[in-house]
């Protein structure tokens, strides 16, 4: 009987070539930031060092009244999600569901959704005031229009035989929103709130930069005014986390994938 | 064909009706009074100051300034954004380790670095370009990828079946099959850099376009300021509007 050799399967490697670059890549550029930090060449604290960054970070987690400008931010933003986003899914039902209004005025939606939508801010301020209100505006007026896109694009999308099936058992218009529409579209409403989302927060935030006194957009323009560079870096990498995250999730929820567009 | 123009022409004058209407509705509101005319502005009014606006705040050459900006951003954006493309799809393993890090870039709000770019660059165009080249990036790498890994592979085999070389294959081949696609991306990155713009000019009082709105709402010039930002919409509707024409005559397949 022959003898065979017992078969051992090749040691796996410790990290895959791409883990490998990765780590090379974040590497490279942690050594470019400290060697620029400290090198003196742009003007101090521009490039402060990842220790002070880090430093500062740390205190940002740490200090209560950062939390309290994260749920001022994130009120604003939910209250601007919640009334942008039933708005832009009735209006988006509405255009979908009729051809001859469609044709009529989503031509003024496609068009309207991309112009800059912070030129607005010195009409919001006039309509709602200084305080929250003129925010909330801000990301409303940001999150309409990819909801209502894509809350149109997704009722034109949807089987003709489950609309069919709603009417013949009689639904009400209520119902074939709720039991028909909805479900069948939840992958277009779910990117639609994802990408109104993104635009809701960077709308909200903007407007808190330019005049406000509570929000992560004024804690970020103050530490500009007061030139605190590490306080900045640590706002940035906080709200980058948060906006990606939250967005991440956002998609993740519609089954879609978060992130690539 | 008559019956197809008919078909046209109802949407557009419904469209068009109900905007009208609207306007002459805010218009009457506001006469009788139920409209404040200190915080809304009669409609006529804004009509009336398109002419001053033109004439007095020199708006060609203010157009000229955010023209100029989005030029010098679209040319960073095709330099730097179609050639990181070519170079993340010519290396396989960069590729596939730096590709989510892009996409996660173009979901992140980086137009809020602005305060970050004013230290770095001062409150000059160079911050308001660059705002505008950081914004668009992602999308044209992200699309260059897509349009150069779309190339169908017959068009490959037969520039190797002519012995091309892979400079050749490049040039003769990839590029322009990839073409339509990377300017659906150029596309999206001009208009997000254009919206980071115009924003940008506006939050800093720097610029073109933008510091006009700003201005004019400092005066509290209620009429004025409606007509700027009624002017910016119809500059980036009609900038829309040209570049969509132009990606549809690119790719009549879809």
């Amino acid at each position: 009987m022959a003898e065979t050799g017992r078969l051992t399967a090749p040691a796996a490697p410790l990290a895959s070539p791409v883990t490998l670059v990765r780590v090379a890549i974040i590497a490279g550029v942690l050594v470019t930031w400290e060697a620029v930090a400290a090198s003196g060449l742009l003007f101090r604290d521009v490039v402060p060092s990842l220790l002070v960054i880090a430093r500062a970070l740390t205190e940002l987690l740490m200090d209560k009244s950062y939390y309290w400008h994260l749920g001022v931010t994130a009120s604003e933003i939910g209250i601007a999600m919640l009334i942008g986003g039933l708005a832009g899914l009735a209006v988006g039902i509405l255009l979908g569901s009729n051809r001859l209004l469609g044709r009529a005025y989503e031509a003024y939606l496609y068009y309207l959704g991309p112009t800059p939508k912070i030129i607005f801010f010195p009409v919001m301020i006039m309509w709602f005031g200084v305080g929250p209100g003129s925010k909330v505006a801000m990301g409303t007026i940001s999150c309409f229009f990819p909801v209502a896109l894509s809350a149109a694009a997704g009722m034109r999308q949807i089987n003709p035989i489950l609309i069919s099936v709603g009417r013949s058992f009689r639904a009400s218009t209520w119902q074939m929103v709720t039991k028909i529409y909805l479900p069948a579209m939840r992958h277009p409403i779910i990117n639609g709130v994802r990408l109104g989302l993104g635009v809701a927060i960077i709308g909200t935030l903007l407007a808190e930069t330019k005049l406000s006194n509570r929000g992560i957009g004024f804690l970020i323009i103050n530490a500009y005014s007061t030139f605190n560079m590490p306080r900045m870096y640590a706002l940035l990498i906080v709200l980058f986390v948060l906006s990606i995250g939250v967005n991440a999730l956002v998609g993740k929820l519609g089954g879609v994938d978060s992130i690539k567009r | 064909m008559i019956a197809r123009t008919q078909r046209n022409l109802i949407p557009f004058a419904l469209g068009l009706g109900t905007l009208i209407a609207a306007i002459a509705f805010m218009e009457l509101l506001i006469r009788v009074g139920l409209v404040n005319r200190f915080i809304v502005p009669m409609p006529s009014q804004i009509a009336g100051a398109f002419e001053r606006v033109i004439v007095e705040e020199d708006i060609p050459h203010r157009f000229l300034v955010t023209a100029r900006e989005a030029l010098w951003a679209t040319t960073l954006l095709a330099v730097f954004g179609i050639g990181i493309g070519i170079l993340l799809y010519r290396v396989k393993l960069l590729r596939d380790a730096t590709e989510t890090w892009v996409a996660a870039m173009a979901s992140a709000p980086t137009v809020l670095m602005y305060p970050l770019f004013l230290v770095i660059f001062g409150r000059s165009e160079k911050t308001i370009i660059m705002m505008g080249f950081v914004a668009g990036l992602p999308a044209v790498i992200l699309k260059t990828i897509e349009g150069l890994a779309g190339t169908r592979r017959v068009l490959v085999d037969v520039g190797r079946s002519l012995k091309l070389s892979e400079v050749q294959l490049f040039w003769k081949i990839y590029f322009p099959a990839a073409m339509p696609t990377i300017f659906v991306g150029m596309r999206l990155g001009m208009i997000f850099a254009l919206i980071n713009i115009v924003g940008v000019e506006f939050l800093i009082n720097f610029g073109g376009l933008g510091q006009l709105i700003n201005d004019l709402a400092e005066r509290y010039d209620l009429p004025g300021t409606y007509a700027a930002i009624c002017f910016v919409i119809l500059v980036s509707v009609l900038f829309f509007f040209l570049t969509d024409r132009l990606e549809k005559w690119l790719r009549p397949a879809d």
